[in-house]
């Protein structure tokens, strides 16, 4: 049997990215929300609807990572160091997020007072970095010699923050839409507004990332059938095929807005998904088939097949496994919490 | 390449894997103990086991979160700080680390959930299915890091390319490598000792503390039933490990000469070597200073005879000796506190022989004292094991400083102040929150009633009814609201 052991490990750190990015999205979002929050109260619910989720959440991006590691050591290799700074941001704000589920409920007056704020600002440093990361790949890396060999602030231009904004809120636009599918009375009005407010930031900074990034790159442009070199010229025959994917989002987009007024507690997270996904897809039309932009596609920084393939074996049996029994957890925790009714009894 | 950036990266990395050690070395133990205590109470239907349970899971929960975020940094280490050892070895070991997410970590983080969330959730079988499973996790999880890690102490089963990159030829040899099952079950058995020491430490303290206050207890109080599964647990796991233990050292003697000869003191190649007790390797003299031996019994305790040569730190060049004064004090301070272990379990086993465990003051605080050994004896190990590998970073193959990433040296100082600060504020609060946990106590945590102002205002519990419904015990109410 013939696999494509190189594709297969592309798309499936894809996917492991992208359920990363969804799923601990809405988690990050919620502590994104935090401070627009009315009491400690909503905070203690907004905080239970993803207590008993967060770190299977989280455990995507340790799988992103590591099986970067394994399956392309050399695209690891280059962009850890090329990303040293906002990755240890990215890691410093995991860390205090994280230990502030437990702290929070732990701490007394003011030591509780301060796990709220980390809480808050572990996830906004965290969704920062991310999107200076991402902003940081998109734009491409310098390589020499298989070796990272650009500087240690190449990922701080105008184009990453501008993709980190607009990851900071896309993250709420997801932890918005989640809450208010988990919440109900007050913080479920709470929580449309903050799904609608951040639905419209989304829909501008959408479209500044998407004309920013067409800009970034000429490669970039000329995937989309544009060709920005001298004047403006647009090939349609490029275009027409990849245009489902702006669609898409526009879609999402859509239904945030009209369910969302219509009362659904439900389509808005859909909406907000469909957003997340077509954002998603639209950056990876731009730099596939790299792995590292734009120096190293993934065929040249693929680890051995031997290695690949004992990974798929492991990863066709228990992959399945992994997703039966997270689906199960959030069916567990399946519902709208409140006040009376949390988990934590 | 940097010097100084391959010492700062050096440092960040010990900095950070000491701190994340210390968790997995606790809650794999105590993942086990609580799914122990769990199904005796579904068993025996005893509430002493629920209690129990309840208080420890607490702890458990408190110690894994730090152990999670503690572990996320040092996966994604290996690429900001040894993006060299990732780029030449990743072929081999990254698989290893691959299998460890997979088949470890959303085991764990999933079911996680179900045990701290889903008392009311899930029936009492299904609940002690996911602690069980947290527990199973734990296990795998330290069965391929020690692989990877024993791999790269005994390295085989691979080949060098002609650029420079590894490739497994045998991957069955990369995992089972030479050191690994000793170093495997060296690593649990630590892992259960350190967690033995632990409840047995609380459960003497919480004891002592009842004597003084002049509390009358009889029969099996929840501190006095988990203080003799502690003790007995001891009695048996110590000795044992000093077995493992000395199984481990044969197999470094056998793979890794250096580090046997630094974690000796030898200097010397010879036979019938000494037994050095005490001493001050001194790297510049290459010899020992102040030296306390035992003349012929080194070869003795090597287990090899009397006439065989045992190599010394003289039989490699300068650059290729390991540092000696970490491993030589690490082994001994790991081994004294090896031996107190056994002491403990000993005498205990005797007092409870005897019925007299509850009424010794002085075992009691020694076992009050014995509480932080186990970590204390880990970090001692894993510096023995990981300082007595250099200058290798994967022994006798690849060097620690031709596996350090390009990146300069204030960037890695910026990244290893941020690491100590954040570090700093995270452990100091999070070893408040235990202490204070351990202080409470098993009865007075699920029971007694908290002071109104230190309950979150708003939890569900604050509405909950009067009993004791298990879940999070800490909250669980007794004042009227």
């Amino acid at each position: 049997m013939n696999l494509d052991l190189q594709l297969i490990w592309a798309g499936l750190i894809a996917v492991s990215v992208l359920l990363y990015v969804t799923l601990d999205g809405f988690d990050l979002g919620i502590g994104i929300l935090f401070p627009f929050a009315k009491s400690p109260g909503e905070r203690d619910v907004m905080m239970n609807t993803i207590a008993p989720v967060w770190d299977g959440n989280e455990t995507w991006l340790v799988l992103g990572g590591g099986g970067l590691l394994a399956a392309f050591p050399l695209a690891y290799s280059v962009l850890m160091p090329a990303l040293y700074l906002p990755i240890l941001l990215m890691l410093a704000g995991l860390i205090l997020r994280g230990v502030a589920f437990e702290f929070r409920f732990r701490a007394r007056n003011r030591g509780r007072k301060f796990w709220t704020q980390m809480f808050s600002g572990g996830s906004i440093l965290t969704a920062v970095a991310q999107g200076l990361v991402l902003g940081g790949f998109i734009q491409g890396v310098t390589v020499r010699d298989d070796r990272f060999a650009g500087g240690q602030f190449d990922w701080l231009t105008p184009y990453t923050l501008l993709v980190a904004a607009g990851l900071v809120a896309g993250y709420a636009l997801l932890g918005g839409a989640w809450l208010m599918m988990k919440t109900k009375d007050n913080l479920h009005g709470d929580a449309k507004r903050w799904t609608r407010i951040s639905a419209l930031i989304v829909t501008g900074l959408l479209a500044a990332v998407s004309v920013a990034t067409l800009l970034i790159h000429p490669r970039v442009a000329a995937r989309w059938g544009f060709d920005l070199h001298d004047g403006f010229a647009l090939e349609l025959a490029k275009l027409l095929p990849l245009l489902p994917i702006p669609l898409l989002g526009l879609i999402g987009l859509g239904i945030v807005f009209v369910m969302s007024r219509k009362g659904s507690h439900r389509w808005p997270f859909v909406g907000a998904i469909l957003v997340f996904l077509s954002g998603y897809l639209g950056l990876a039309v731009g730099f596939a088939p790299y792995i590292v932009p734009y120096a190293l596609n993934f065929r040249q920084a693929a680890a051995p097949d031997n290695a690949l393939g004992l990974m798929l074996v492991g990863t066709a049996a228990i992959l399945p496994l992994i997703l039966a029994y997270t689906a199960w957890v959030y069916w567990v925790f399946r519902g709208k919490i409140d006040e009376e009714a949390g988990y934590h009894h | 390449m940097d010097l100084d950036a391959l010492l700062l990266s050096r440092l960040q990395f010990a900095f950070t894997i000491a701190f994340h050690i210390l968790f997995p070395a606790f809650t794999i133990g105590l993942a086990a103990y609580l799914a122990v205590l769990e199904g005796l109470w579904l068993w025996t239907k005893r509430e002493a086991f629920k209690v129990l349970y309840l208080f420890w899971v607490k702890i458990f929960a408190l110690s894994f979160g730090m152990g999670v975020v503690s572990g996320v940094v040092l996966s994604y280490q290996f690429g900001t700080n040894w993006s060299e050892f990732i780029r030449l070895t990743g072929g081999v070991i990254g698989p290893l680390l691959a299998y460890e997410v997979l088949t470890a970590f959303f085991l764990e983080a999933s079911f996680l959930g179900v045990m701290l969330f889903g008392w009311k959730k899930v029936g009492p079988k299904l609940h002690f299915a996911s602690t069980v499973l947290v527990a199973v996790g734990t296990t795998i999880s330290a069965f391929w890091i020690l692989s990877a890690n024993s791999w790269m102490q005994t390295p085989q089963g691979f080949q060098i390319m002609a650029d420079g990159r590894f490739e497994a030829t045998d991957y069955m040899q990369v995992i089972f490598n030479p050191s690994f099952p000793t170093r495997l079950a060296h690593m649990l058995l630590a892992a259960f000792l350190t967690t033995g020491l632990v409840v047995g430490g609380v459960s003497a303290w919480r004891l002592l503390k009842d004597r003084a206050a002049g509390v009358k207890t009889e029969g099996w109080s929840e501190s006095r039933i988990s203080l003799v599964m502690a003790v007995g647990l001891i009695a048996v796991l110590a000795p044992l490990q000093l077995v493992v233990g000395h199984a481990s050292g044969e197999v470094a003697h056998k793979y890794q000469p250096s580090k046997t000869a630094a974690i000796e003191g030898y200097w010397e190649t010879r036979a019938d070597q000494p037994l050095h007790l005490f001493g001050i390797p001194d790297r510049n003299a290459q010899k020992n200073h102040f030296e306390v031996s035992i003349p012929g019994v080194g070869n003795l305790i090597q287990g090899v005879p009397k006439d065989e040569v045992i190599k010394g730190l003289d039989s490699w060049a300068r650059e290729d000796q390991p540092p000696p004064f970490i491993p030589f004090f690490g082994f001994r301070i790991m081994v004294g506190l090896g031996l107190l272990m056994i002491g403990l379990g000993a005498w205990g086993a005797v007092l409870i022989w005897r019925k007299k465990i509850f009424d010794s003051p002085l075992f009691l605080r020694f076992a009050v004292l014995m509480g932080p050994a186990g970590f204390i004896a880990v970090l001692a190990g894993w510096m023995v094991t990981e300082v007595g590998r250099q200058p290798w970073v994967v022994y006798g193959v690849l060097k620690t400083r031709d596996a350090v990433s390009p990146v300069i040296a204030s960037q890695v100082a910026t990244s290893l102040i941020a690491y100590v600060l954040v570090y700093s504020v995270v452990f100091t609060a999070g070893a408040i929150f235990i202490l204070r946990l351990m202080a409470e106590g098993p009865v007075a945590a699920v029971t007694a009633p908290s002071p109104r102002g230190q309950r979150s205002p708003g939890t569900p519990l604050a509405k909950a009814p009067e009993d004791t419904t298990p879940g999070r015990p800490d909250r669980v109410p007794g004042d009227p609201k």
